[in-house]
């Protein structure tokens, strides 16, 4: 089957390069929040490692400008629509203007919440929605749905790479710092399984504020928060970052912090210089004028993995596009040195996790010596074995 | 008869200005950190110079007479000339940003460039540096080839997962041929019958039919140990005769031997870090490879397939050439 259609293909594209009309039209739907808090200026300039340094749709916008050779060769036309609305409610009545226009691809870039509720509302339809930027390991398990597919990681693959790496230094002892947002408690409790997976031993789990209310200092003040206890490594759970990038050097104990700050686990980091990564953040930063994060990368990758099986099917039929999309053949580049593809129990994107500081990529997950059966990218996030997901 | 010998040596010293020196032995291996070309005897393998360039030496090649060696600086958008005989860059030709890979026409007339940046492959009259002619390709080109017969030029996507075949009567796209995704570099029958382009990413070479633009088939590499994301086939060389392949695997560590005809993988051969450049010396007893991650050079004894000796150069190198 998979080499039959490799030797159709050749074929199909010269026919279609042989007329110059195009047949077809594959329109990107680009869904996102007007006012989102993740791009508010002061998160923005306070550069936190876990934060993109502005809005992702840049990455669409360089996706489909780089594949238009690809695109012309198979006779289909590319474009994009972009929306923006105030919630969840607002999206879902753009996307359904849209895909009454014909769009049958969809990029949202929005907190968990919205994606699920975004997500709801379309469940069963054929078209295809990618999550670009919510973590939630929520939309992988109990709340995935078919047509809902993740190019975005994980937090349970982020929490699994950092876990990765630790064990892979030694560091076997982690003192949690936990903030008190709801998408704080996930990354926490992403973490607490990936610790008992890899085994690491978390020494004290400990809630943080920001404040510097005198009477509340126990739970602001970095050097408390640190105090009384033994561990090897510290781990701040904070979605927000502002707490976050505080901590480094102020800990009592003269230990690395990882999680938001110190070293971060991501999907993307403007300093990735291998497998082709520089002329990608090249082509990004001229349009966006501002450097790729893993949002930017999500959404680029969402419409790289359309353009591949596009390219390999050889036009713009939605079925054949799906299949190819979600099946075990297609080899997605996504420009980290492995060959990526959607798990078919939970339609995420299976992908390797840079592990970032500030200005350098310290190392890539799957670390070396973490095995697996059959694909070492599904040491991270959810293997099917304890996968929740029911289509 | 003698004195014809010398009259060409007295046209040769007025045309170059320099000594004839083919046959030196040198081999020089391109650093893309150190901005320079470091050059090497080929008995003893010591430093013999090292030949700043412009920023970023890429791809290397030799002029059809061999006295002058071409090397894409490409972060400084142009091709530097080197002058065999002196060691010394003698000048240079601008041709643009961000050049990577080349081929020179048969008849040592023009350069075939990838522009890695602008997605297109640059057409450069070699002696008056005029551009004749820009193709528009796919994304992040790299590999080029003109074809033995100098009547069609060979050109990979990495980001398009294609091989764009240009007729060089025109430079225009005769065909644009889907393979393995992230195609990288080229070799060709002597016939020019078969064109073998490496997949990085497919751990692989696909085979296209020289005359009909099709694909014949595909060899995949597995070698023993090793992950399938591991096996990142890039740099390509075959023997004169057509006969042999030797195919460096990247992050695999290897060199495959490849019998031509059969498509059997004879042997992989253990070499350095990220093997990508390589080249034959003309007797073809030995392959050299060079080692981007661990910073070597591989001398490899292709009777016996396996390593003479591994020598320190540059930081990053990318390619090799051998005057011999």
């Amino acid at each position: 089957m998979r080499i039959g259609l490799r030797r159709l293909l050749p074929a199909a594209i010269g026919a279609a390069m042989a007329g110059t009309s195009l047949a077809a039209t594959i329109d990107f739907g680009y869904l996102g929040l007007s006012r989102d808090d993740r791009y508010h200026e002061d998160r923005v300039y306070a550069r936190n490692l876990a934060q993109g340094e502005g809005e992702p749709e840049p990455g669409l916008a360089v996706a489909l400008s780089e594949s238009r050779f690809s695109a012309r060769a198979v006779g289909v036309e590319l474009g994009e629509k972009q929306v923006r609305a105030a919630d969840a409610k607002g999206l879902i009545e753009a996307l359904e203007r849209l895909a009454g226009e014909g769009v049958r691809y969809f990029l949202i870039d929005a907190p968990g919440p919205v994606v699920a509720e975004v997500a709801a509302a379309v469940k069963g339809r054929d078209l295809l929605l990618f999550n670009i930027s919510a973590h939630d390991d929520a939309l992988r398990q109990q709340l995935c749905q078919a047509n809902l597919l993740h190019t975005a990681p994980s937090h349970a693959m982020q929490a699994d790479a950092l876990a990765q790496y630790l064990v892979s230094k030694k560091w076997r002892s982690v003192l949690v710092l936990q903030g008190p947002l709801a998408e704080d408690a996930l990354i926490a409790k992403a973490f607490e399984r990936s610790a008992k997976r890899f085994g690491i031993e978390i020494e004290a789990k400990r809630d943080f504020i920001l404040s510097n209310d005198p009477r509340e200092r126990d739970q602001g003040n970095v050097g408390l928060l640190t105090s009384n206890a033994d561990y090897d490594v510290v781990l701040v759970a904070d979605s927000d970052g502002e707490f976050a990038r505080s901590v480094p050097y102020r800990t009592v104990r003269p230990r690395p912090v990882v999680g938001a700050e110190g070293l971060v686990a991501t999907g993307w980091h403007w300093s990735w210089e291998r497998n082709g990564a520089p002329q990608l953040n090249t082509r990004f930063e001229r349009k966006a004028k501002y450097r790729m994060s893993e949002a930017g990368w999500a959404a680029w990758m969402a419409a790289k993995t359309v353009v591949e099986a596009m390219q390999r099917t050889g036009g713009a039929d939605f079925g054949a596009i799906r299949d190819y999309l979600l099946g075990p053949d297609i080899t997605i580049d996504g420009f980290k040195g492995h060959r990526l593809s959607f798990r078919s129990w939970n339609h995420q994107l299976r992908q390797p996790m840079l592990l970032a500081s500030h200005n350098a990529v310290i190392e890539r997950a799957p670390i070396q010596g973490f095995m697996h059966q059959t694909n070492t990218l599904d040491t991270l996030g959810f293997d099917q074995r304890e996968s929740q997901c029911k289509f | 008869m003698n004195v014809s010998r010398f009259a060409a040596a007295a046209l040769l010293t007025i045309c170059c200005g320099s000594a004839a020196a083919r046959d030196s032995g040198l081999i020089f291996v391109s650093s893309e950190k150190d901005h320079a070309v470091t050059v090497l005897d080929g008995k003893s393998l010591a430093v013999v110079k090292v030949i700043a360039t412009g920023e970023r030496p890429r791809h290397m090649q030799f002029s059809p007479d061999r006295r002058t060696l071409y090397v894409v600086a490409s972060d400084s958008g142009r091709i530097d000339l080197i002058d065999v005989a002196k060691l010394e860059v003698g000048s240079s030709v601008d041709v643009g940003d961000d050049p990577e890979a080349f081929d020179v026409g048969v008849d040592g007339k023009h350069f075939y460039i990838s522009m890695e940046e602008d997605a297109a492959v640059s057409v450069i009259d070699v002696a008056s540096g005029e551009q004749v002619a820009e193709i528009e390709v796919g994304e992040e080109p790299e590999g080029v080839k003109v074809s033995p017969d100098g009547k069609t030029v060979y050109a990979t996507s990495e980001v398009a997962s294609m091989v764009h075949v240009i007729d060089a009567a025109t430079n225009e796209i005769r065909s644009n041929v889907t393979v393995g995704n992230r195609p990288r570099r080229f070799a060709i029958t002597p016939d020019g019958g078969e064109v073998w382009v490496t997949s990085e990413l497919a751990g692989e070479v696909t085979i296209l039919d020289g005359r009909t633009d099709r694909i014949k088939g595909t060899i995949p590499f597995k070698p023993k140990g090793f992950r399938d994301e591991d096996v990142t086939p890039v740099g390509i060389v075959m023997s004169r005769d057509g006969k042999t392949a030797y195919v460096t695997l990247g992050r695999a560590n290897h060199v495959a031997v490849v019998d031509v005809a059969k498509r059997e993988i004879e042997d992989y051969i253990l070499v350095g870090r990220r093997a990508w450049g390589a080249t034959l010396s003309r007797d073809e007893k030995t392959l050299y490879v060079v080692n981007g991650m661990s910073d070597d050079l591989s001398i490899v004894d292709t009777v016996k397939r396996r390593v003479l000796k591994s020598v320190p150069v540059g930081r990053v190198p990318y390619g090799v050439a051998v005057d011999d």
